[in-house]
């Protein structure tokens, strides 16, 4: 009798201490997360300056949406970017192999591939939009060593994409090859050794044991990826501060960022960024749901 | 660390055929001549391997390099053609003029304000809560971790018109309060990894603190701390590498030119000086802003990188 009222007092105990706790990280994603995610739902349906009153517009601004030039380009350009990903998921897989080898200097060579990835994004943005100056930029003397002339790369509709392209790939590379590097390491070496023993090439071996192996990384930083590319910023409103040439650089979340917060149109870019976080959430939640098939057909 | 390497292309004759230690070295005189023919693959493998990536690296490294030299010329050096890689003088003066050419100096207080205050405050409160979430009885724990666990699926491009809404019916625009306090609430990935961290730990040590009497508290300080020490180090360095590169919330919030935290100066630089052409000032500014983070990585690179590769494959 004592003895299990002394283990629920123990209990109680435990429980106000976790809760305590654990309360402080709750409270800041009630304030700071749920809170504002249902503003930003209820303001979508409205017309709203920020300032005055919100008037509810049903679904106005999802229909405006649509029909917006603008919108749609930014969406589209988004979306081009994302070309970037699978370009820097075969050079860092590429570097990840070669790295993957018992020589001298991989550690060194881990650590300067991984430099641009902890730059700040605003310092790069601006090295690079110097880089790619049009008569006196890095890109463009290199460029003409081999007699090419180059562009005026971010002032031209046509190189302004490839040009914030080349600068993501080369700002991610180190992140997804230090990922592939850890998935390598991790395979069983047996693999490759009963491989060989039954006459497998060196591309039958990559083929079939490298690339189902390292298959779980490759589907994280596509998903990461997505995510975060849906989400550039900074190197837009850096390095083309009006969108780009033609609004062929301009983001969706550059474009939200303009509507909210040059124009005041909150209700509307509320709208847009609705629409951006459950793009944000389906892929995040495909991600979850294939992580547990992977998992139950490994088992 | 070298038992876990493998390699991919592996040699196709059995591998325990390769000497390995240094004093099992081949003579000419050597009857071993397959031996040295795979051995002489790999190593002209490494080479061919070595010089890409040096190739690579150079790729790589480039747009650095170019942002210092850049920053040691003088104005019209910029323009010279063919360009010179390392300048003619080295103009030092560049790095003493930009802490009078803009707010470079309050920048670099502010982010250290903001990056400090929110790193340290949070990651106790996280390490606080991921111990209550790995090693504490309490109603309903998987239900909240799940819940704040989703809190990661939601952009901030979608809750920053309403988070700025709310700041400002307080009057917190124009401060480093938005940039601060939101933090100081924990960061849910860091709980994620250091709760993971905590299984490893085992429950016992726990118990026995409590029948010896200790508070949870005593058992956080005293125990838990220095258990999850190598976790939560690295997880602080990434967090306060974030912190000092983060330009979003910044930009929403902060307007007055003093207020501003370092990445938003020098993107002002970048924006005031271009139309001068003065491009050593916002080189030289940019690698100032550069700096820190570099020598941080540089230094705990070991860590960062296995608590990044780590993270990547639980992912």
């Amino acid at each position: 009798m004592t003895t299990t009222m002394r283990r629920s007092r123990l209990h109680r105990k435990e429980h106000q201490a976790a809760l305590v706790f654990v309360a402080i990280p709750v409270i800041g994603f009630l304030l700071f997360t749920l809170f504002p995610l249902i503003f930003s739902v209820y303001a979508s349906f409205t017309n709203w300056n920020g300032i005055s009153a919100p008037v509810f517009k049903g679904l106005d601004n999802y229909t405006k949406m649509f029909g917006d030039r603008y919108f749609l380009k930014s969406l589209w350009n988004t979306l081009y970017m994302m070309i970037g990903i699978p370009v820097g998921l075969v050079i860092s897989l590429a570097l990840a192999l070669a790295m993957n080898r018992k020589m001298r200097g991989t550690t060194f060579f881990r650590t300067v591939y991984y430099l641009p990835v902890i730059s700040s994004i605003a310092a790069v943005a601006i090295l690079w939009q110097w880089a790619f100056n049009g008569d006196f930029g890095l890109i463009n003397q290199g460029l003409s060593l081999i007699g090419i002339g180059g562009p005026n790369w971010l002032q031209d509709t046509a190189t302004v994409k490839p040009a914030l392209i080349i600068m993501a790939v080369w700002k991610g590379l180190g992140y997804s090859m230090l990922l592939y590097l850890a998935a390598l390491q991790s395979v069983p070496r047996y693999l490759y050794e009963a491989a060989a023993l039954d006459g497998a090439t060196a591309w039958q071996q990559f083929r079939h044991i490298t690339v189902p192996m390292v298959r779980p990384v490759t589907f994280f930083l596509i998903v990461t990826s997505i995510i975060g590319g849906s989400q550039i910023f900074v190197e837009i409103n850096i390095m083309t501060p009006t969108g780009g040439p033609e609004f062929e650089s301009a983001t969706i979340v550059w474009y939200i960022w303009q509507k909210a917060f040059d124009n005041l149109q909150m209700g509307y870019a509320s709208a847009m960024s609705v629409v951006l976080g459950l793009l944000v959430f389906t892929i995040t939640f495909i991600q979850f749901r294939l992580n547990r098939r992977n998992q139950f057909s490994i088992d | 660390m070298s038992a876990q390497h493998v390699i991919t292309t592996p040699p196709l004759e059995p591998s325990d055929t390769i000497p390995s230690g240094p004093g099992n070295r081949p003579t000419a005189a050597a009857p071993g001549g397959k031996q040295r023919s795979v051995k002489g693959r790999l190593q002209l493998g490494n080479v061919l391997v070595t010089l890409i990536l040096t190739a690579g690296a150079i790729l790589m490294v480039a747009p650095l390099a170019w942002t210092f030299s850049t920053s040691l010329k003088t104005r019209d050096g910029v323009f010279e053609l063919p360009p010179q890689w390392i300048p003619d003088p080295f103009v030092w003066e560049n790095y003493a003029r930009i802490w009078t050419a803009g707010p470079l100096l309050s920048g670099i207080q502010n982010s250290l304000i903001v990056a400090c205050s929110v790193t340290i405050i949070g990651s106790l409160t996280s390490a606080l809560a991921a111990f209550a979430f790995a090693k504490l009885r309490m109603p309903f724990k998987n239900v909240l971790f799940l819940g704040l666990l989703s809190g990661l699926m939601i952009p901030f491009p979608t809750l920053m018109i309403p988070q700025f809404t709310i700041f400002a019916s307080i009057g917190w625009v124009d401060t480093l309060l938005p940039l601060i306090v939101p933090g100081l609430f924990g960061n849910i990935i860091m709980i994620f990894f250091l709760r993971q961290f905590l299984n490893s730990v085992p429950d016992s040590i726990v118990e026995a603190a409590r029948i010896d009497g200790a508070s949870y508290l005593q058992i956080f300080w005293t125990l838990i701390l220095p258990a999850i020490r190598p976790a939560l180090a690295a997880q602080f360095i990434l967090w306060f590498m974030a912190m000092w590169n983060d330009y979003l919330a910044p930009i929403i919030y902060l307007n007055s030119p003093g207020k501003q935290t370092l990445q938003l100066v020098i993107a002002n630089f970048n924006a005031q000086y271009a139309i001068q052409t003065d491009y050593p000032l916002i080189m030289a500014a940019s690698f100032v802003a550069l700096l820190p983070v570099l020598i941080v990585f540089v230094i705990f690179q070991r860590q960062i990188i296995e608590s990044i590769a780590l993270s990547g494959s639980k992912g």
